[in-house]
């Protein structure tokens, strides 16, 4: 009890920002034949396996047929021939209407959008179109075959326009599904997943860890389920929920509120839509504290989301306030990018993490909650509200 | 008559060149004043080639016989253009500047100083003998002086989309043509075949059989219209004045070939087999309609009959058409995607999305814009300012045509053509059936607040392609009075019972709202459709009836 009243007394100060350290693999490596890959190597190699494994698979976008701005694309076109791996005129609404056309004639497409700052273009065709093709025809037709993928996300000098994750966009469109991975893994995993799945899916894959993640990556043919977040790290103390490339930097928070004696529990939800909410509850009914955090502005972002349902289905369990740690509410800036991402010290100084509570609020909760619950009566309430202001 | 037309040929011979000698484009040696010799034999610059001075003479002889001023305007003209391309030509080739055009001297002539120009002239004399075997070169060149107008096609010059002829006249292409690109027909106002036209016949029973549905259509049309404003459906967009593009274009298709429609081609599925039944189902939304209730009227899409299904934003059909059209050139199948837009649509960013994927990926697609003059309440002139939409056919390389939509023999001919077009040489085509919207926008718009009711008068009555298709048949025997009542009555009929039978059924049952979203039910809809469940279930009142739970 001393000790857990110890851990929670001390506040939190963690320096400087581990943004863009390497993602350490938390999966176990298995027997089979793997390699060290970074991320678009493992892109690459789902999209040589995908192409390989259904005739009727295309990979097309902006200049795709020489390898892609990011490598993804590499050796496709060679081995595959110009009619399935092929260069588009530089028009988001076409490649994607292109792409639905063709998944709707039963091929798959896995579209390349070459930043996720230009899939606007695309909107229109994604929401009213693909994300509504199946459910509009009465299941007479369906573009499940499209997957359009797109690198998303900071990257250290992009600014505006090089930077963004829209994923918040495409978490409100039903009949989408939003995969991304944080990992190349992970990535390869996902992206067969994606490819295969009878949904149209939006894959945003961090450009940041094209070439700074590096894991251990199984040759074989293999497939990570959609909706099915995964809990990285355990823990007792804290949630905590992100994807992509975030997670690299709650990973550093993680280790730092260890050496605090912190307990966390990492979470990668993987895909955001529809998202695994059984998984963060568990979770959350465990710890009773969850932070969020996504690279994307903190308002109206999917942390809002996961936040609202967390709160709906384990308000009596949360003993503090749901964190999100997100980015500002500007356009992403140039200069000021270190100042404007959710680093470690953001997380770690959050109210989740750092804000103590003491062992005898918590026992006044839980009788007041006790109360709440059976008593149903009034005086009571007033007092255990001026607690919860009071904590 | 002889005299003056001598003295004014010269005349203008000495004007020529005293201008020449002026601007110093002349570059003949010694450049001595003209004399009266020269004038009278015809006697010109040595660069001049022989087919000009020959010209020149036969004008200058027959100029006596006939209207001096024109013919000599146009020889001046000839012999002024292939003298100054001859001076560029020269100028480039001994300069040694072959992709480089000669610098505009924007200041008042002379360009060329005297002195700069007996400077060069030892240039300008191999000019001389190296045009002189030109001549030949120079000759044919002659012959394409009103199209190229300066250019000199030998002068190449290499750019990444490659070889391009060069031209120092500067010459913008004109905003339009003098002259609109003509409509494609092939009968007349009164449903005669004009004579000489190109057309695919048509036998008496596809004939018959196109007549029949495009009174079907009139006729559907005209009850459905109504069983909204009863209040019965919610909606309905009818296609009067566009029977014969529905139908000509359909019945010039193969079954194989996948339609994506924007939502005024009912017909084209009508065509296909779609019932009457199948298309009261759809504007109910009843338990028995395929797109299981989910969209409003007219939103028709049937897999059986390669029809995808009407959405409500415009255009985004157009680049899906190039997808489709490329899964069939890559299937090796014998059919092509055949897509419909109307002239509004044809300002979208996805029309020049489509049109540029399916030329850019060689897609068999057929292309169909259905220029009926409006756009809701906006008139074409509000909507572009090209000559429709055929000239913009060329600017993605695609075949383009325009045809009287009015007519369904040429509709039929054409779509018919450009079908094998676009499967045979896997190719996209573009037509442009040229039409009017009769009827309003839909139920929800009353076209004579932005137009003129008897313009509408006009183009129903005198313009209207089932009447001009109906005289063309019964003039051919092929159709009578009797079949013509016998015809509206029946579809009379049937879609009333459909319509009656289609309003009576149930509506979908509940759990159709959460299915299709994905191909399997996700868990939050599944928590959503248990939560919906229980609220219908205890307050029943607040709900439609007819949904089964």
């Amino acid at each position: 009890m001393a000790s857990l009243l110890g851990r929670f007394c001390r506040k939190l100060v963690v320096p400087g920002s581990a943004h863009g350290s390497r993602m350490i693999s938390t999966t176990a490596c298995d027997s089979e034949a793997v390699k060290s890959l970074n991320l678009y190597s493992a892109i690459n190699q789902a999209l040589h396996i995908a192409l390989e494994t259904d005739p009727r698979s295309y990979v097309f976008g902006e200049d795709v047929g020489f390898g892609g701005v990011f490598r993804c694309t590499t050796g496709l076109a060679e081995r595959f021939g110009k009619n399935r791996v092929f260069n588009t005129p530089l028009c988001e609404q076409g490649i994607v209407g292109f792409g639905i056309g063709l998944a709707a004639m039963g091929n798959r497409a896995v579209v390349e959008i070459q930043f996720a700052d230009y899939i606007y273009p695309a909107f229109d065709q994604i929401v009213n179109e693909a994300a509504k093709f199946r459910y509009r025809s009465g299941n007479q037709f369906n573009c499940g075959g499209l997957t359009i993928r797109a690198p998303y996300g900071a990257v250290g000098h992009g600014g505006h326009y090089h930077s963004q994750s829209p994923e918040a966009f495409f978490c409100h469109v039903p009949g989408i599904k939003v995969v991304i991975p944080r990992s190349p893994r992970e990535a390869k995993g996902l992206l067969l997943s994606s490819i295969r799945d009878p949904n149209p899916v939006v894959f945003f894959e961090p450009k940041w860890l094209y070439r700074q993640a590096v894991e251990e990556v199984p040759e074989h043919d293999y497939m990570i389920p959609l909706s099915q977040a995964e809990v990285i790290r355990e823990g007792n103390d804290i949630t905590l929920v992100g994807w992509g490339a975030q997670l690299t930097v709650m990973e550093q928070a993680c280790l730092d509120a260890e050496k605090e004696g912190i307990s966390c529990e990492l979470i990668d939800l993987k895909t955001l839509l529809p998202w695994d909410k059984e998984t963060v509850e568990a979770s959350v009914k465990k710890t009773g504290r969850l932070l969020i955090s996504h690279e994307a502005p903190v308002t109206g972002g999917f942390g809002a989301e996961i936040s609202a349902t967390i709160l709906e289905r384990c308000f009596l369990k949360l003993e503090a306030p749901v964190s999100r740690v997100c980015g500002l509410d500007t356009p992403f800036p140039l200069v000021f990018e270190p100042f404007y991402m959710p680093t470690k010290n953001k997380a770690s100084s959050s109210s989740s993490l750092s804000s103590p509570l003491k062992k005898k609020h918590y026992l006044i909760m839980g009788l007041h909650v006790w109360c709440r619950y059976w008593m149903q009566s009034s005086p009571l309430l007033i007092t255990s509200h001026s607690i919860c202001f009071f904590r | 008559m002889i005299i003056t037309s001598t003295f004014l040929y010269s005349w203008r011979w000495i004007r020529m060149t005293c201008q020449a000698r002026q601007e110093n484009t002349c570059t003949c040696r010694p450049c001595k004043p003209v004399t009266l010799k020269h004038i009278l034999y015809g006697k010109l610059c040595t660069q001049t080639s022989l087919k000009t001075q020959y010209l020149s003479s036969f004008l200058y002889y027959s100029s006596s016989f006939s209207s001096p001023l024109l013919l000599v305007l146009f020889a001046d003209m000839a012999i002024w253009f292939a003298r100054s391309r001859n001076i560029v030509f020269s100028l480039r080739h001994n300069l040694n500047l072959p992709g480089i055009l000669i610098k505009r001297d924007y200041s008042p002539r002379p360009a060329f100083t005297n002195s700069q120009l007996s400077s060069k002239s030892s240039v300008f004399l191999d000019s001389f003998t190296s045009l002189r075997h030109e001549s030949t070169a120079v000759e044919k060149q002659l012959d394409l002086v009103q199209q190229s107008d300066e250019e000199n096609p030998d002068q190449e010059l290499d750019f990444p989309g490659g070889k391009l002829g060069s031209t120092s006249k500067m010459k913008f292409i004109p905003e339009s043509s003098p002259l609109r690109v003509p409509c494609y027909r092939v009968l007349d106002e009164d449903g005669r075949i004009i004579p000489d036209s190109d057309y695919i016949p048509v036998s008496e029973k596809l004939a018959v059989r196109m007549y029949e549905h495009m009174a079907t259509l009139q006729v559907m049309d005209h009850i459905f219209y109504e069983a909204q404003r009863q209040g019965r459906i919610s909606f309905f967009i009818t296609t009067v004045g566009e029977e014969a593009i529905n139908i000509a274009s359909a019945a010039a298709l193969s079954p194989e070939d996948v339609v994506l429609p924007q939502y005024r081609e009912p017909g084209v599925l009508l065509w296909r087999g779609f019932t009457l039944q199948e298309f009261a189902n759809q504007c109910f939304g009843n338990k028995a309609d395929h797109g299981k209730g989910r969209q409003m009227p007219v939103h028709y899409g049937s897999n059986r009959h390669n029809h995808f299904t009407v959405s409500s934003p415009i255009a985004t059909q157009l680049p899906q058409a190039a997808g489709v059209g490329y899964s069939l050139k890559m299937e090796k199948k014998n059919a092509c995607a055949v897509t419909f837009i109307g002239d509004g649509g044809t300002s979208e960013g996805d029309f020049h999305a489509g049109l540029n994927f399916a030329a850019v990926m060689e897609a068999p697609v057929v292309f169909i814009c259905r220029n009926n003059g409006w756009a809701i309440s906006t008139h074409i002139s509000e909507q572009f300012r090209s000559d429709g939409i055929v000239v913009k056919g060329r600017a993605y390389g695609i075949r383009s045509i325009r045809v009287d939509g009015n007519d369904a023999l040429a509709v039929y001919s054409a779509v018919r053509s450009a079908r094998e077009m676009a499967v045979k040489e896997q190719r996209p085509v573009l037509i442009e059936a040229m039409t009017y919207r009769v009827g309003h926008h839909s139920t929800s718009d009353d076209s004579t607040k932005y137009r003129a009711a008897d313009e509408i008068q006009y183009w129903k009555m005198s313009r209207n392609p089932v009447n001009i298709f109906r005289k063309w048949v019964e003039d051919n025997g092929w159709w009578s009075e009797e079949d013509e009542s016998k015809i509206r009555s029946n579809a009379r009929k049937q879609i009333l019972q459909a319509i009656q039978a289609a309003e009576k059924w149930d509506k979908q049952p509940l759990t159709e709202l959460f299915s299709d979203v994905y191909d399997v039910k996700p868990k939050n809809l599944e928590e959503q459709e248990l939560g919906l469940k229980e609220l219908v279930e205890k307050q029943p009142q607040d709900y439609p009836p007819g949904f089964q739970i």
